[in-house]
Parts: structure tokens; C-alpha cells; sequence
């Protein structure tokens, strides 16, 4: 036992940082990486303020730029709730860039080649799309149960065999009749579209799930069994082991529901918003990526992903404006993505600590 | 006439090779150090990108390949102060790092998009491989002095991690922190110049490419060879002298890949160096599983001083 005194303040440290932290740190995090982003205008020789001023001129400015964010918002919602659930049970599942392509290849072919009646395209393509992001994501989760593959370089190295798979489908085999020169494959029947909201480029649909899935997300973390199973394994699985948790199991769980959410929020981007199946960096812009950043501000929280998928949404369409008003590469967000996630993982040390200001107070520490 | 194919695929694999193997060397002697860092692939494109335009501007590659490996080695430290300093985690941190390097090199990179090096760094001269008998000129017909280098510094590498004091000083700040900093080691300053000497290491991969093998910018120009790295840094036990071995395969790969396009798709064929790994992960891991080959006991793990240990 160790008796130390303190005078004016003294520093605790929690195990479990406050929501009020956890918000002013997230936010810091956010500020901080804009701040140093800003950086990149001077090199395009633009004022840093004109920058930021087209940039949430594009991102929130007008109603047609929040329905460009909103419209980004779904995919990062749909993936990153998926990746919080795998982060949760601490599978680092980076692949999910592939399981959207997946995702999008399954709905082509049920699109294009399957025959189904009209009113049954779509279900089965949100159903199948589901499947194949889910089969993609187990492969690295078999490899881990059975050989102790890492995660991280399995999943993502499967992300470029996911995209060589697209780029031939849409050049070989499943190029379009009508496209000539192109590289596409041809455009969906009108039965597989998606509705979208008015006159907007927003499906309803998948966003609809999205935020459904959030609160079932949430609620099956909080209530259910496999849900507390999922949380031990992630937080410690050593109590895990003594609980007799099946860990494999969980990893599949963890590998089936984020690759699975990943290959739905592929099927609503090729059903809702291209119609066709066209080059991989198109159909997802990066989602896959910015979602596991979605997921980690969210700290795997999948009710919070709805508002940071929104941040990052809007930070999507910002970086398109700064792209069309300003010839900025779209990548800038690959920066802005960087720093956000830099500053969050520094600050999460900071954020359990907790200033106490007072007179003398005696803290008694006891080995644990 | 199969001898002349051989030597001509491995001539292609050693040039295509060294990049990979300047990285792996790299994520060696990090990962020896204890550190995770997966922002190798972030470091080699901001090497790639910082010593393309350094050459391009003073005409003088070599002073790009200087430019290169500083910038790789400055850009690390980043990853070194949050997960060394920070103690934040290391493979979201090395993510970062990749879509960092990567966003920065990529979104600067435009206004030298296509680009074309005047002065790059050229083979061997045909007097000087002369000097060799046929067969050794044609395994290094495409080869340069980085490529003799990157093979030199393997063994270098690998005398200095298993033969010197210093290597041992590092290699335990990989196994046991604590031990080493009972025994006096600055566990701490140990860690930030092995991922600093990795960041120069991928920082000179990624010049290599820039300024030797494809003297033209274009962004994306790495193709994921950063993570080859780090899955190569397994294949290789963590031991330097096995490196090359794992990066010359994967050149021959590329190689391959490509000349095999007339006969296979090459979206097919362009998988290979992507699956390839998966499927040798899966033998080296049950190896390194069951009899704990190489890995570094605290790989991954911060240090922090313990107050009531």
C-alpha cells in the first residue's frame, strides 16, 4: 500500500472515461486534424479559410449537399456498425473495402444473369450480396481460428484480390453489350433499382437499415447472451477462457456480421445509386477504410456509429467539393482520415484521465 | 536455353524484389524492437513520393534516394510517438499511418502526375558487367547498386541484430522491456531508433521504386508493396538473412504475372502477389504457432514503467 498526499488537484485515472471526456476528446481529435490538414491547401496555394468554407459549403452547406452526405453516410453507417461489432470482440477486420465489393459483384450477377422474377431481384440481391460479403470475411476468419493467420493482413490482402476479381468481371466476362470502350458491366432492369427519397440520389432502404441495425446493434451488445459473450472475448480473454466462452465462435460471429453488413452496403451502392457494376474505386470510395474509423470514434458503440458515419459522410461529400471547386485530389480525405484517427488513438490515453481540483486529499493505492 | 529463362526471371525478380526487401528488412528491425508497425506501406509511398521530387528537381537521383530515406525515417517517428510515448494502439496507429502516407504523397502527388525522371538511376553499365562471366550478367542485367546494397545491408542487418551488442540491446526490448529496463537498456530510446531505422529502410524501398525501377510518378505506385512487407517480415522468422529469400520470390511473382498475360486474365494473374501470402501465412503461422519461431515476446505490447510491480 502506498499513502501519497496531494495538494490543489490530483490526476485519476479510470477505467471507464466519461462521456463528457470521450465527446471533448473526440471532438479535440477532429479539430486538431483539421487544423493540420488545412496544411495541404497552402500547397495548392489556396487560403486555408476558402478551403474550409468550400469544404462545409460541400458537406452541409445546402440541401443538395446533405443529401451528397447523407447518400455517403449509408455505406460508412452500414460498415462501420459492422466493423464496431468486430472491433468490440477485438477482430481487426480490415477488409471490409472487399467485402463491399463482393457485396456488389453478388447483386450484379443476380441483377444481370440470374432470370428471377422482377419483384424477387432485389431481395435476393440484398440477400446474396449479404452472404458473399459474409463468405469473403470468414475465409480470414477461418484462417484465424484454425492456423492463428493475423486478421490484419489476411482481410487485407483480400481487399486486392476483391478488386482484380471486379476489374476482370467488368472487362471480361461481364462487360457490357452497349458500353463499347468502357469498362462496365450494362445497367440493371428498372426491378433492381433502389427507391430513392424525392429527387435525391438517397436510397431510403439501406439507410432505414442502417439505423435499425444500430439500435439492434446496440441493444444485442447490451441484452443478449452472445452479445456479452462477444464483449468478454474483446475485453478480456482470459475470463473468456474461464467462462468457457467458445472464442472461435466469436470470431466467426464478429467475421460474419461485419463482412455480411459489408456486402449489403455494396449491394445498396450498385442497386440504389450506380445500376451497373463499374471500376472498384467507383463503386466504394474508400468506405471500407474510413469505416474502421467510423467504428473507432464511435468507440465500437454501434448507436454512436449513426452520428460519426455522418461526420463522416460529411467529410466524403467535403472533400468531392474541394475535389470539383477547387482541383484538390479526392485522396486529401485519405489525409484528413489519417490525422482524425492519429489524434483519436493519442488522445484515448488522456481521455481515462481525470483532474481533480481540491484541497489535500490522501489516494490510497493497493496492489492489486 | 532453361538456364538463360531461370536467370532472366531471377535478373526480373532481384529488380522488382528490392523494394520489397528494403521494407521487410525495415519491419525487422522494428518488430525485433517489440513495435507493430503497419504503416510501411504510408512510409514507402511518402519515401517514394518525397524522393521522386527531390531527384526531379536537383537532376540528381542519388540525392533523392538521401530525400527518400529521410523522409520515410521523419515520417515513422510519428508512429514511434504514439505508441511508444503514448502507449496508443499499434495497428490502428500504423493504419493511420498507411492512409497518412499514402493521402499526403497521393493528394501532392497530382501536379507531378506523369512525370518522367530525366537522370534516374540506371543498371549496371555492359562494361562493367563484362567484367562477369554470362551467367552472373545476365542474373544482374537489370540491377543497380541499390539492389547490390539491399542485399549487403541484409547481411548487415543481420550481423548487427544477432552479433553485436546493440542488436542484443534490441532484440531484448523486444522479448522482455522490464528485463532491459532493470538492466539499465533505455527500452525507450532503443524503440524509437529501431522504428526510425525501419522508417528509412521503407523510405529507401519506396525511393527505389520512384527513382530506379520506374522513374515516372504516378499515384498508387507502391500496389500494396507495404503490406507484402510486413507479411514478408513473418515469412522470414524476423531474421534478416531470410528476407531476401521471401522478397525475390514475390518479384519473381510480379514478374511472372505479368508475363503470363498473354495466356490468363490479367486481373488473374495480378491476385497471385496478393493470395500468394495468405496461403504462406498459413504455414508459417502454425510453424511459428507451435514452436514459437522468432516472434518477438512483446511484439505489439507498449512499455509502461510499472509503479507497483
Amino acid at each position: 500500500m502506498d499513502r501519497r498526499k496531494f495538494t490543489r488537484f490530483h490526476i485519476e485515472v479510470s477505467v471507464q472515461p466519461s462521456l463528457a471526456s470521450v465527446i471533448f476528446f473526440s471532438l479535440l481529435a477532429i479539430i486538431l486534424a483539421f487544423a493540420c490538414g488545412g496544411i495541404i491547401f497552402l500547397f495548392y496555394h489556396i487560403s486555408p479559410w476558402v478551403g474550409y468554407q468550400t469544404f462545409f459549403q460541400g458537406a452541409l452547406g445546402s440541401w443538395y449537399a446533405f443529401s451528397e452526405t447523407l447518400k455517403r453516410t449509408i455505406p460508412l453507417l452500414l460498415v462501420g456498425e459492422g466493423l464496431a461489432l468486430a472491433f468490440r470482440a477485438q477482430v481487426l477486420n480490415i477488409g471490409a473495402e472487399g467485402q463491399i465489393l463482393l457485396g456488389a459483384v453478388a447483386a450484379t450477377w443476380v441483377a444481370l444473369f440470374s432470370g428471377l422474377p422482377p419483384f424477387l431481384l432485389l431481395p435476393v440481391m440484398f440477400l446474396l450480396g449479404f452472404l458473399a460479403g459474409a463468405g469473403w470475411a470468414l475465409i480470414p476468419a477461418f484462417l484465424k481460428t484454425r492456423f492463428a493467420v493475423n486478421e490484419v493482413l489476411s482481410t487485407l490482402m483480400l481487399n486486392y484480390v476483391a478488386s482484380n476479381l471486379v476489374l476482370y468481371l467488368i472487362g471480361g466476362p461481364w462487360k457490357g453489350k452497349g458500353v463499347r470502350g468502357f469498362t462496365y458491366t450494362d445497367t440493371f432492369p428498372e426491378a433492381a433499382w433502389l427507391k430513392t427519397m424525392g429527387i435525391t440520389r438517397v436510397p431510403y432502404f439501406t439507410l432505414l437499415v442502417g439505423i435499425v441495425i444500430a439500435v439492434g446493434g446496440y441493444f444485442f451488445l447490451k441484452k443478449s447472451a452472445l452479445g456479452f459473450e462477444l464483449r468478454v472475448v474483446g475485453s478480456s480473454p482470459e475470463t473468456a477462457k474461464l467462462l468457457g466462452i467458445n472464442e472461435e465462435k466469436i470470431v466467426f460471429l464478429a467475421m460474419l456480421l461485419s463482412g455480411g453488413l459489408s456486402g449489403f452496403a455494396g449491394v445498396g451502392e450498385v442497386a440504389g445509386i450506380h445500376h451497373l457494376l463499374r471500376h472498384p474505386d467507383h463503386i466504394s470510395l474508400g468506405y471500407g477504410y474510413t469505416a474502421i474509423i467510423v467504428a473507432w470514434l464511435a468507440r465500437a458503440n454501434p448507436l454512436a456509429t449513426i452520428v460519426t458515419s455522418f461526420l463522416f459522410g460529411a467529410l466524403l461529400s467535403g472533400g468531392d467539393a474541394l475535389r470539383v471547386s477547387l482541383g484538390i485530389p479526392f485522396q486529401v480525405v485519405s489525409v484528413f482520415n489519417g490525422l482524425i484517427l492519429f489524434f483519436l488513438i493519442s488522445t484515448e490515453h488522456l481521455s481515462r484521465y481525470r483532474i481533480i481540483w481540491g484541497d489535500t486529499k490522501v489516494v490510497e493505492n493497493y496492489d492489486s | 536455353m532453361i538456364l538463360e529463362l531461370i536467370l532472366g526471371t531471377l535478373n526480373r525478380a532481384l529488380a522488382y524484389g528490392t523494394p520489397l526487401l528494403l521494407a521487410t528488412l525495415g519491419e525487422i528491425c522494428v518488430e525485433r524492437a517489440g513495435v507493430l508497425n503497419l504503416g510501411v506501406e504510408g512510409m514507402m509511398m511518402l519515401g517514394a513520393f518525397s524522393s521522386f521530387v527531390v531527384a526531379y528537381v536537383t537532376s540528381n537521383p542519388w540525392l533523392g534516394i538521401l530525400g527518400g530515406a529521410i523522409a520515410g525515417g521523419l515520417f515513422s517517428l510519428i508512429h514511434a510517438f504514439s505508441s511508444i510515448t503514448l502507449r496508443a494502439n499499434q495497428t490502428v496507429s500504423g493504419l493511420a499511418l498507411t492512409m497518412l502516407g499514402t493521402g499526403i504523397a497521393e493528394t501532392l502527388g497530382r501536379n507531378w502526375e506523369g512525370k518522367v525522371l530525366s537522370s534516374p538511376i540506371k543498371p549496371f553499365s555492359e562494361d562493367f558487367l563484362s567484367l562477369f562471366p554470362p551467367g552472373v550478367r545476365t542474373l544482374f542485367r537489370d540491377s543497380n547498386l541499390l539492389v547490390v546494397g539491399s542485399i549487403i545491408l541484409a547481411l548487415v542487418l543481420w550481423f548487427f541484430l544477432f552479433k553485436t551488442k546493440a542488436g542484443l540491446s534490441l532484440r531484448s526490448c523486444g522479448e522482455n522491456p522490464a528485463a532491459c529496463d532493470a538492466l539499465g537498456i533505455n527500452v525507450w530510446k532503443v524503440r524509437y531508433m529501431a522504428v526510425f531505422g525501419g522508417g528509412v529502410m521503407a523510405g529507401l524501398g519506396g525511393a527505389y521504386i520512384a527513382v530506379a525501377y520506374r522513374p515516372a510518378w504516378s499515384s498508387g505506385m507502391t500496389q500494396g508493396m507495404g503490406w507484402l512487407a510486413v507479411a514478408l517480415t513473418i515469412f522470414s522468422f524476423w531474421n534478416p538473412l531470410y528476407a531476401p529469400l521471401g522478397a525475390y520470390l514475390f518479384g519473381a511473382l510480379f514478374h511472372l504475372a505479368f508475363r503470363l498475360q498473354v495466356f490468363v486474365a490479367p486481373e488473374i494473374l495480378n491476385s497471385l502477389p496478393y493470395l500468394f501470402p495468405v496461403v504462406a501465412l498459413v504455414f508459417v503461422s502454425r510453424l511459428a504457432f507451435r514452436k514459437k519461431i522468432g516472434v518477438p515476446g512483446s511484439l505489439g505490447k507498449p512499455y509502461e514503467r510499472g509503479e507497483w510491480e
